[in-house]
């Protein structure tokens, strides 16, 4: 069993809490004051972004943190060393974009997240149809490959996602890119009944979730809740790096209460 | 009919999950409605009364006796309506969106051409409109601004990363995956995740159909070789695909902006490595860790740091040579042209006749060159007149 199945499996709580933060960001040693907040916080895992120059699959505020992130000079190795001084306390999923992967080597990559201890790996624009070969190389580094299935997936494609699932499945909510929403869409429980009806994988779902009340009543349907752009906003908002991480641990903390 | 997805290792569909249903659903109504004899017929009859076509391929005389060699001839896309051979594949793709039932379109655009295009189409169908175009560009292609809101299309600036057409086309897709269900995304060239590369292709495939008929009309041989300048690429495939099984030499020429030494440029394939940008594999202008570079390039048109990944199979193959020419060479044969044949040419058309220019001496009399003269260059005088200090 891999440690995100394991993970999942023998959670005590409704839901896994997992935040979001883009690697490096606001710099390498700040974010590493983030990763204690969000333990602090309650998380149960970390998903960390490798910044990339043109992130097609994230909102304006994640794209500022990216940006910002780069500026700073940060690489994908930077990120790695961020995961492996982390991994080893709870796990770690690094969010990739395709070019990221293929530029560095995919095996190359695999290789380096593995022996930074690092659990999974969601790459947002490779869909299942062109990930074979990724699939076959994460597997054979013990990384789980974690796809995503969108609200528009068609019975068909949530099968053919199902089929290769490891890990968990990333249930984006809505149609979009990420960023936080004053509301989830109300067609949510139905489109993870119709995940649900054909796997057994853990769910969990991302994109939009920004309050303590949109986390329960995400928990009440999935096995784990994402929470990404809110955090960041938080961050940019704060300005200081000791205000910034005292709010998001506050606010996980208040989230975790509720999907307990 | 099958649609390509990939052209040797290129190609594919790097996007978000979210639209690739959207994709599946595109890929079928082309493949419907290309075998469809009433939407050729609407086909047919918008590129005949709407955009103007044929397109004439004109003997340049005198630009042929200026290089002391060759025939010339050049296909006169500038002529066509809007003044470029972008609304070649926007009508077509209007025509697929109606037919599909959405009811927003969107585009991107780098030098207005493509988005002038899409609002002129739209406009046409009455469907509302937007296109996302790079702060520096709205800068430098002020004219087509205008244009697309006197066509009642709503220009979105984008802001973010080298605030080009790249930045643009991001901001499109993100659009595209946030409004699939009722939006249809026209995308300007024959890059992006499959089946844009081969439906841009198809509806540009025109181009070279007519040149093929018109050069053999009035030579009764094949060209010796075809030139057109290369950003994403449709323009050339447009021309290039009624050839790739003849004995005709093909070349695409790239922007090598203030030189391929100087890291300013967009030659994707020349300087390129293999990578995914735009939900494709090809070539791309990029840093050891895949982050995408900025492009340079007086032509907005060519300011790209991909280019379609047909192109990159073509470059791989041998079958088409790729070259550049820098913003000064282009600026000198858009300086030329005007004055020897009376033809002011968009910047990006120009790169295409300075390569010819610079070569001039390959070439023997007997040779008989077509080169692709994409669009007009109304939108590049002010640019020009400022570079080239007619103006302050
Ligand atoms: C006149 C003209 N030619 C060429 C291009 C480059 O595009 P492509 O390489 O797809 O033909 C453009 C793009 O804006 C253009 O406006």
């Amino acid at each position: 069993m891999s440690r995100l199945e394991q993970l999942f499996r023998e959670r005590q709580k409704k839901s896994l809490l997992m935040p979001y933060i883009t690697g490096g960001y606001p710099t390498v040693h700040e974010c590493r004051h983030l990763l204690e907040a969000f333990i602090a916080g309650g998380a149960d895992m970390i998903e960390m972004g490798v910044p990339f120059s043109d992130p097609l699959a994230d909102g304006p505020v994640v794209q500022a943190s990216t940006q910002k992130a780069l500026d700073e000079g940060v690489t994908p190795d930077d990120v790695l060393a961020i995961a492996a001084g982390f991994s080893g306390r709870l796990p770690v999923v690094l969010l990739v974009y395709y070019n990221c992967v293929f530029a560095y080597g995919q095996e190359r990559f695999a290789a380096a997240a593995a022996a930074a201890g690092v659990a999974g790996l969601i790459v947002p624009d490779l869909p299942v149809d062109e990930a074979d070969e990724f699939i076959n190389i994460c597997r054979s580094r013990g990384l789980d490959p974690v796809l995503l299935v969108a609200p528009t997936s068609t019975a068909e494609r949530i099968r053919m996602i199902a089929a290769q699932a490891s890990g968990f499945i990333y249930c984006v909510s809505v149609a979009g890119v990420t960023g936080a929403r004053t509301s989830l869409s109300d067609q949510l429980p139905d489109f993870l009944g119709r995940v649900r009806a054909v796997t057994s994988a853990p769910l969990a779902v991302g994109f939009g979730v920004s309050t303590p009340e949109q986390a329960a009543m995400v928990a009440e349907h999935a096995d784990g809740v994402i929470i990404g752009s809110k955090l960041i906003s938080m961050v940019a908002d704060a300005g200081d790096i000791d205000i910034a991480v005292k709010a998001v641990e506050s606010f996980l903390s208040q989230v975790n209460e509720v999907i307990k | 009919m099958s649609t390509p997805v990939r052209f040797g290792p290129y190609g594919g569909r790097y996007v978000p999950e979210t639209v690739i249903p959207a994709l599946d659903e595109l890929t079928a109504a082309y493949e419907r409605l290309r075998g469809d004899p009433g939407f050729q017929a609407q086909l047919a009859e918008l590129l005949k009364n709407f955009v103007g076509r044929p397109t004439p391929l004109y003997l340049a005389e005198r630009l042929g006796a200026r290089l002391g060699g060759p025939r010339v001839y050049l296909k006169r896309e500038d002529l066509a309506h809007t003044g470029a051979h972008k609304i070649n594949n926007t009508v077509g793709q209007l025509l697929l969106a109606v037919e599909m039932g959405k009811r927003r379109i969107i585009a991107e655009t780098g030098a207005g051409q493509h988005g002038v295009a899409t609002a002129t189409s739209a406009a046409l169908f009455g469907l509302p409109c937007a296109i996302y175009m790079g702060e520096k560009d709205i800068a430098r292609q002020e004219l087509n601004v205008v244009r697309m809101k006197l066509l009642g299309a709503e220009v979105i600036p984008v802001a973010s990363g080298s605030r080009t057409l790249k930045d643009a086309m991001n901001d499109a897709i993100r659009d595209w995956v946030t409004n699939v269900s009722d939006t249809y995304y026209v995308i300007g060239s024959v890059a992006g995740p499959a089946p844009y590369p081969a439906i841009v292709r198809y509806f540009q495939s025109v181009i070279g159909h007519e040149a093929r008929e018109q050069i053999l009309a009035a030579e009764n041989r094949f060209p010796t070789e075809l030139i057109a300048c290369v950003g994403g690429g449709s323009n050339a495939m447009g021309l290039f695909s009624a050839f790739l099984d003849e004995d005709v030499r093909l070349t695409g020429v790239e922007a090598a902006g203030e030189g391929l030494d100087t890291g300013k440029h967009g030659a994707s394939i020349e300087r390129g490595r293999r990578g995914v940008l735009h939900g494709s594999l090809s070539y791309v202008l990029q840093d050891a860790y895949g982050q995408i570079l900025e492009a340079h390039s007086i032509s907005a048109g060519l300011d790209y740091p991909g280019v379609g990944p047909e192109h990159s199979f073509l470059h791989d193959e041998g079958r088409v040579r790729y070259d550049s020419v820098t913003d000064r060479e282009a600026l000198n044969a858009f300086t030329l042209l005007s004055g020897v044949e009376g033809i002011i040419p968009a910047l990006e058309s120009a790169h295409a006749i300075a390569y010819l220019v610079k070569h001039a001496d390959r070439f023997s009399r007997d040779d008989l060159v077509i080169v692709n003269l994409s669009g007009r260059g109304d939108k590049d005088v002010h640019q020009a007149a400022r570079v080239l200090g007619m103006i302050s």
